[in-house]
């Protein structure tokens, strides 16, 4: 762990991470500062507790010199930003051509048996949230699912048990940087 | 200066003019409907796809026509343009299934809206609409919300035109409401509970072209056509002060600014002008307002004298 | 075996280092470029080479770069699409995954082409493990002298930066990108102006896919005549190729543009047939977006003519019987599949893909997808059938970005070539659930 606190309510970003808020910043022209809102918005959601509060979010509009309702705007269009609490473990499981040409219905039923919830839901033990997203170029390799920054390609359902098992024991905050 | 022709008129315009502003200059018959574009709001406009027209000729250099329909709101004339709007049949045709996916997921709830006689999709609908709906499922849905004490918000109805989001951005400072989730989904919001507090908030309401910001004040006080509108104004200190005042008897029910044949506002009034200034006795009345031939309200005619004859004294200066 | 300009080193181990990586050439290209030619030359090059963007529209990059303004003392930015988001299309993943060098090599020549002193890689964010790669390989360029102040001791100066999206296909679209890198919603902006003249914070600025870029590098060290040389007619070059879907071979393949569409689908250089022997019902060839093609159409033109993988082969016909080589997104679909299912599959991406800014593409997405899926519930109606047509023509051409036409264009093809299966979904519902629409993910079979 981090210097950071992981309070929400009082959200402030570890020593490093805010020397990298400052880096990012510097990658963009004078001025253009809000430029870095989405690179931030990825790192405070990853030290955050893996999703955006709205305390989380007006933190960020205060780095950055921006309204709040501009972070609000921004982080509600992409989905890989959480404006609601999820599992520690963030399965995401590709449901787009190739991936559904080759099952990928199978590997989402199988999962929502295996951990008792539905598309979209979290355990009642806060460990896996389950989503279903759209093509994540991994159609060579289908089917696929993406747990934090990883790719886990050409699922069975033996791998996919292989992994929630793995996933469980190492107990591990997923993030995407 | 460069000349355009819309469906027969030629005018010659400035360098830069749209489509659409050309074609308002030559008319309101000849202007494309338009539910987005607001000439008084800067990158207004190009989302709606209302007021989409052929170009049959690009311009006299390069006489070829444009491959796709244009959004006449944001397409600048060329020199020798030649333009489609009402005479062309695939122009009609193509508004017709905008104003079909305008009003797919719109409540259709008239008859208890507010903005009824005085609303853009209302009167776009009647020209340029199908009869009937082809939609048949179940239609999206938005809790009401109000946006500071004085303005509600009835996204249900919203058609996504981001005028009031640009209103925000370039009436009034730190901008507190915008558009967020996105596709079917997005909608008009300040994300946290957060009132829109600011002098010219109230202009959203006057921009929107349907009843999803309405003026809490006057909501469900009367219909539009029920109400008389007086041209009025007053000294204001941070707006011109020139208004419209919708009378029902003696009652100022509700304050707008003056709006032209186009249905834009001459010039954005202030929250205290449109809020709190609801006595006659606040108001220098100028006469009957003259509502453009779209409005039921034009029916109602009136001559100044019959405006509040009782209560109505013009103010001593 | 096809010429291999991209991927000739792709399986070299250790090829992601800059040391390895120049030890096989790499970084020639900036040499050459950098100290022997003038940006001027260098956009010639790229038009002689007639090389088109790969990342789906195949417009010229020559001409593309060209109408770059240059109005003085503005900046100039060179933006890489490396969104990649286009289903059925992972070739650039895989590019910069296995090379990352080639991209930065590129950029760099890129950029001084087009005098830009600092440049992006946006790229999808769930790439993230690529960022890494990327950013790594970033460094090691910089600590080179290959990018940073007076590169090579050229006076020239260059600053290189990866930036993440966040999750939204419309990124893909240029507009949309440069709003998004701009920290902003992925809304395509209203055109013109083209990013040419008003792109990257109001400057003059080029976005070019990730492959794209790479090509330029090989343009650069053969000669842009050379490269010309390879390929057939306007179709020049190599493009990658990302084939997916029920085949035995399943992978990104760099093919010299012109090999026969039979072949690639069943030659064992390239995808090796259908899968379990199975035949071949219909092909997307680039990317969900392009028209969906029956087998013997994508095997032959309507002629009766070879079909081959070219952008003019592939469009032969028009939409009427032929289709677009897009992003080079080759999704095959055997005969157990279901058209109807899978154009639901397709038609729901797109719904949940609108940005929502104009009302054709956010409303009238949806409301296909309603409609289909009430036809896979069994519940269509044969009036479904030509209200999906009306929609689709209402949303195409309408809308202020191709994502309309995108969405559009499937459904269109769909109906046009496979009507029939539409219909025997509406009147006989009980016949969809005998219809395999997608593999058991276990033994790779129909499920």
């Amino acid at each position: 762990m981090n210097n950071s606190s992981t309070n929400i309510e009082n959200p402030v970003f570890s020593t490093e991470s805010l020397a990298l808020v400052h880096k990012i910043m510097k990658r963009y022209p004078e001025g253009k500062q809000k430029s870095a809102l989405i690179p931030v918005l990825h790192l405070a959601q990853a030290e955050f507790g893996g999703w955006l509060s709205p305390k989380v979010m007006d933190y960020v509009a205060s780095l950055l010199s921006i309204q709040p309702i501009e972070v609000y705007e921004v982080a509600s269009f992409y989905t890989m930003f959480n404006l609601k609490p999820v599992g520690k473990c963030l399965i995401e499981v590709c449901r787009t051509s190739s991936c559904w040409l080759l099952g990928a219905e199978d590997i989402v039923h199988h999962i929502e048996r295996k951990l008792n919830i539905k598309e979209g839901e979290t355990t009642t033990d806060g460990m896996f949230t389950l989503k279903t997203v759209e093509c994540l170029g991994s159609c060579g390799t289908a089917p696929m699912m993406m747990v934090g920054a990883d790719f886990h390609e050409n699922l069975t359902l033996e791998k996919v048990d292989d992994l929630l098992e793995k996933f469980r024991v190492e107990n591990k905050q997923s993030r995407y940087c | 200066m460069p000349k355009v022709t819309i469906d027969g008129h030629t005018i010659e315009v400035p360098e830069g003019t749209t489509i659409l502003q050309a074609a308002r200059m030559i008319g309101p018959e000849v202007a494309p409907p338009a539910m987005c574009y607001y000439s008084k709001l800067a990158t207004s406009g190009g989302y709606c796809r209302t007021c989409i027209v052929k170009v049959t000729q690009g311009s006299e250099k390069d006489p070829r026509p444009m491959p796709k329909p244009v959004a006449s709101c944001r397409t600048t004339v060329m020199d020798g343009m030649v333009v489609e709007n009402k005479t062309s049949a695939e122009v009609l045709e193509a508004r017709k299934g905008v104003v079909e996916f305008l009003l797919a997921n719109h409540p259709l709830d008239c008859p208890v809206c507010d903005q009824a006689g005085e609303c853009h999709l209302q009167d776009l609908s009647y020209e340029h609409g199908a009869s009937d709906t082809r939609y048949e499922f179940e239609r999206r849905t938005f809790d009401k919300i109000d946006i500071g004490d004085k303005i509600k918000l009835h996204m249900t109805r919203c058609i996504l035109c981001y005028r009031c989001v640009k209103v925000a951005d370039q009436l009034t400072p730190g901008r507190v409401h915008g558009v967020i989730n996105r596709g079917d989904v997005a909608e008009i919001s300040t994300y946290i509970e957060n009132a829109i507090d600011n002098e010219f908030s109230g202009n959203m309401i006057d921009v929107c072209p349907v009843g999803a910001l309405t003026d809490k004040t006057f909501r469900f006080k009367s219909r539009v056509w029920f109400t008389k509108p007086v041209d009025a104004h007053r000294e204001c200190s941070s707006c011109s002060g020139k208004v419209v005042l919708w009378y029902q008897g003696a009652e100022v029910l509700r304050v707008t600014a003056r709006k032209d044949a186009f249905g834009e506002v001459e010039e954005f009034i202030c929250n205290t002008c449109r809020f709190d200034k609801k006595q006659t006795a606040d108001w220098v009345i100028e006469g009957p307002r003259k509502i453009n031939a779209h409005s039921v309200i034009s029916a109602n005619h009136y001559e100044a004298d019959t405006v509040n004859p009782g209560p109505v004294t013009p103010r001593l200066n | 075996m096809g010429k291999k300009l991209l991927l000739a080193n792709d399986h070299v181990p250790g090829i992601q280092s800059l040391d390895v990586y120049s030890k096989h050439g790499g970084y020639a290209a900036v040499e050459k470029a950098l100290k022997t030619m003038t940006p001027d030359a260098l956009v010639e090059e790229v038009k002689t080479s007639g090389l088109r963007g790969r990342g789906g529209a195949g417009f010229p990059t020559g001409m593309k770069w060209s109408f770059l303004a240059k109005p003085e003392g503005v900046p100039r930015y060179l933006v890489c699409n490396a969104d990649e988001s286009e289903p059925g299309t992972f070739k650039d993943r895989y590019l910069m995954e296995r090379i990352p060098h080639l991209l930065i090599e590129g950029m760099i020549v890129s950029s001084f082409a087009l005098g830009a002193n600092t440049s992006y890689i946006y790229i999808r964010g769930e790439y993230f493990y690529i960022v890494r790669i990327l950013e790594k390989a970033i460094e090691e360029a910089y600590a080179a002298g290959y990018l940073g102040k007076n590169i090579l001791g050229t006076g020239y100066d260059l600053d290189l930066y990866v930036h993440p999206g966040a999750g939204a296909y419309i990124c893909g679209e240029e507009t949309a990108l440069i709003e998004s890198l701009e920290g902003k919603r992925g809304n395509p902006r209203i055109k013109p102006p083209f990013p040419a003249v008003k792109g990257l914070y109001q400057c003059p600025t080029v976005v070019n896919n990730v492959e794209t870029i790479a090509a330029v590098v090989p343009i650069v060290n053969m000669g842009g005549a050379e490269y010309a040389k390879i390929g057939i007619g306007r179709s020049t070059g190599t493009k990658l190729i990302s084939a997916s879907g029920h085949i035995n071979k399943p992978g990104v393949y760099e093919i010299e543009l012109g090999v026969p569409v039979e072949e690639f689908i069943y030659s064992e250089e390239y995808c090796g047939g259908i899968k379990n022997g199975k035949k071949l019902k219909a092909v997307v060839a680039g990317g969900s977006s392009v028209p969906i093609l029956p087998g013997e159409l994508i095997l032959k033109t309507a002629q009766g003519e070879p079909r081959l993988m070219s952008y003019e082969s592939l469009a032969d016909g028009g939409f009427a019987t032929g289709t677009m080589l897009g992003s080079g997104g080759f999704i095959v679909m055997d005969e157990t599949s279901s058209i109807v299912k899978n154009l639901w599959n397709f038609t729901r991406f797109y719904h949940h893909e609108s940005c929502g800014q104009c009302s054709p593409c956010r409303e009238g997405t949806g409301w296909m997808e309603k409609i289909l899926h009430r036809i896979m519930d069994g519940h269509g109606k044969q009036s479904d059938i030509d209200l999906l047509w009306d929609l689709q023509k209402n949303i195409e051409g309408k809308t202020i970005c191709p994502l309309g036409d995108a969405a559009a264009w499937p459904v269109a093809s769909a109906i046009r070539h496979f009507r029939a299966e539409f219909e025997a979904y509406v009147n006989n519902p009980g016949s969809i659930k005998e219809v395999r629409h997608y593999y058991s993910v276990n033994n790779l079979q129909p499920a």
